[in-house]
């Protein structure tokens, strides 16, 4: 008797910036919820501040799913242990630019730049290479970003 | 900084932009080599836009370490072995 195919479910991967924007919290567990009804594993990756940011705020864990140190994401992923079918990187400042740049040489993954802060169209302009840019200027309110992220649908695409 | 931290580093330039440490570096150094993102220097893979530059000055090895919060700090570390191999890959 034929096995019969398995698949395996998709994944993204969200890897954060510097948390002191306060919307990149808000927008990436609205983004994680969107991504897992649509099916798609979310895992995280960022600094300790922003991981524990959204691991104290999510407590028994109804949003979140993996967390990783993200010194050792792209560790895993540049050795080919491990990579993912989409990758949002959240951009308010140059480093995000520059681990954004990273992850689009690294990985085989769909890349989505996800910019916001009070300059993001000066982080636009850096941003050079291949990638599905999603941006608003949002400090505070999170809705300007998640009325662009609702209008590229990047769970459907 | 992880494993950067038991380094014996010097700080080049703290809390610049990407480009700046590569322009610092290609004006700085006759020599340098540039490598993909993810490439390993010391225990570290570096963070950036290719290609990302990487001095050597003698026994120096001089990269970026990029930090989210913090920006791009440019390091400088003796290290001859290392810097030996960085050599060798631009041959």
């Amino acid at each position: 008797m034929a096995e019969e195919p398995t698949t395996r479910p998709e994944t993204a991967l969200l890897v954060l910036g510097c948390p002191q924007v306060p919307v990149q919290t808000s927008i990436a567990l609205y983004l994680i919820n969107r991504l897992k009804k649509a099916g798609i594993t979310p895992v995280v990756a960022g600094n300790k501040a922003a991981n524990t940011l959204l691991v104290v705020a999510d407590q028994d864990r109804h949003y979140l799913g993996e967390v990783i140190d993200l010194d050792r994401a792209v560790g895993l992923i540049t050795d080919k242990k491990r990579d993912f079918d989409r990758c949002f990187v959240f951009i308010h400042n140059d480093a995000g630019v520059s681990y954004a740049a990273t992850m689009g040489a690294i990985s085989g993954a769909k890349l989505y730049t996800l910019v916001y802060g009070e300059h993001y169209e000066e982080q636009v302009k850096k941003i050079d290479f291949p990638c599905t840019v999603i941006a608003a200027k949002a400090v505070h309110n999170p809705l300007p970003l998640k009325k662009a992220i609702d209008e590229v649908k990047p769970w459907a695409a | 900084m992880g494993c950067v931290e038991s380094m014996n580093y010097e700080i080049v330039l703290r809390d610049a932009t990407f480009k700046e440490s590569r322009d610092y570096i290609k004006a700085t150094f006759k020599d340098f080599i540039d490598v993909q993102p993810g490439f390993k220097v010391f225990d570290v893979h570096v963070i950036g836009l290719p290609p990302i530059a990487i001095g050597l000055d003698g026994d120096f090895v001089i990269f970026p370490y990029t930090k989210p919060c913090h920006g791009t700090f440019l390091l400088r570390v003796e290290d001859p072995e290392e810097a030996a191999r960085l050599r060798a890959l631009k041959k």
